[in-house]
C-alpha cells in the first residue's frame, strides 16, 4: 500500500468528500443518544440539582478543545519538518472548529459557574489557561492568513501553534497545580467518581463532538484545498465537482 | 414522564435553573448551526473563484 497516496491534496479531496457525510450522520445519532441519556435518563445531582446537566456539553467541548489543538499541532509539526502541503491545510481546517469548541467550553462554564460558584467568571488557573487556548486558536487563524504567500502563513502559524502546545498540560493539570475554584477531574485514567449513566452520557456526547469535529474538518479542508489549488490542473479538469 | 421529571414543564424548568442550562445548550446549537452555514458559504466561495478564473482564461 502506498501510504503517501492520500497525502496528495487531489486524492484526499475526493476521500474527504466521501467520508464527511458519514461522520455527520454518526455525530447526529450519537448526539441524540447522548442528549437522551444526559437530559432524561441520568439522575439529577444530589448537591447541584438539574443545573449540573450542563456537564454533558461542557466536558465534551472542553476535551475536544484541547484534543483538537493537539491534533492541529501535530499537523503543524509535520508541516515544519516535512513541508507537506496537506498537513498545513488540515491544520488550517481544524483551527476554526477547535476555536468553536473552546468558546463553547468557556461559555457553558460561565453559565454553570454563575449558579454554582456565584460568578460567571473568575481569573482562576483553569479558566484563564482555557481562555489562552482560545487566543492561541485565533492567533493561529490570524497569522496563517496574514501573508501574501500562503505557504509562509502555514509555517509562521505552525510555529505559533507548536509553541502554544505548552498551554495544554497547563490546562490539564491546572486543577492540581494551583488552588482553583474549578473542581478537579471527575473522570481520570484511574477511574471515575460519577454515576454510570452520567458517565455514559458524557462519553457518548464526547464521541458525538469528536465525529462532528472530523466531519467539519473534512468539509473545511476541501474548501481549503480548492482555494489553494485553484490553478492546479486537476481542479480544472474536475469541473469543480 | 421519567423518574427525574414529572412533566415536560418540569423538564424545561430544570429545577429553577432553566436560564443557565438552556443558555448553555442553546449556545452550542447556535454555534454548530453557524459553523455549518459558514462551511457551506466557504465552499460556494471557493467554487465561484474557480469558475471565475476559468471564465477569465476562456476570454484570453
Amino acid at each position: 500500500m502506498n501510504w503517501f497516496y492520500f497525502s496528495s491534496p487531489s486524492t484526499f479531496y475526493t476521500l474527504a468528500g466521501r467520508l464527511a457525510p458519514w461522520f455527520f450522520i454518526l455525530a447526529a445519532a450519537l448526539a441524540a443518544w447522548g442528549l437522551y441519556l444526559g437530559l432524561l435518563v441520568a439522575p439529577t445531582d444530589a448537591q447541584q440539582g438539574a443545573v449540573y446537566r450542563v456537564i454533558f456539553i461542557h466536558v465534551p467541548t472542553a476535551w475536544m478543545s484541547m484534543f483538537l489543538y493537539f491534533v492541529m499541532a501535530c499537523y503543524c509539526g509535520l508541516t515544519l519538518v516535512f513541508n507537506t502541503r496537506l498537513s498545513a491545510m488540515m491544520a488550517r481546517a481544524i483551527a476554526p472548529t477547535g476555536a468553536m469548541f473552546t468558546f463553547i467550553a468557556l461559555w457553558t462554564g460561565a453559565f454553570w459557574g454563575r449558579p454554582t460558584w456565584g460568578t460567571y467568571w473568575v481569573w482562576d488557573a483553569r479558566l484563564t489557561s482555557e481562555l489562552v487556548l482560545l487566543f492561541l486558536y485565533s492567533g493561529y487563524i490570524a497569522l496563517s492568513n496574514a501573508f501574501e504567500d500562503p505557504r509562509r502563513g502555514d509555517r509562521a502559524a505552525a510555529l505559533l501553534a507548536l509553541i502554544g502546545v505548552v498551554n495544554l498540560p497547563i490546562i490539564y493539570f491546572s486543577v492540581q497545580w494551583w488552588n482553583t475554584l474549578h473542581q478537579g477531574s471527575s473522570v481520570s485514567f484511574k477511574g471515575t467518581s460519577m454515576h454510570v449513566t452520567m458517565l455514559t452520557g458524557m462519553l457518548v456526547m464526547s464521541a458525538a463532538a469528536w465525529m462532528y469535529a472530523i466531519g467539519a474538518t473534512l468539509v473545511r479542508v476541501r474548501s481549503v484545498i480548492l482555494e489553494r489549488e485553484r490553478r492546479a490542473q486537476w481542479v480544472r479538469d474536475a469541473g469543480a465537482a | 414522564m421519567t423518574i427525574w421529571w414529572s412533566s415536560w414543564a418540569d423538564f424545561w424548568a430544570m429545577g429553577g435553573h432553566a436560564f443557565f442550562v438552556w443558555m448553555s445548550y442553546g449556545a452550542l446549537l447556535v454555534a454548530v448551526v453557524v459553523e455549518v452555514v459558514l462551511l457551506q458559504a466557504r465552499r460556494k466561495r471557493a467554487l465561484a473563484a474557480i469558475e471565475e478564473e476559468r471564465e477569465l482564461e476562456a476570454e484570453n
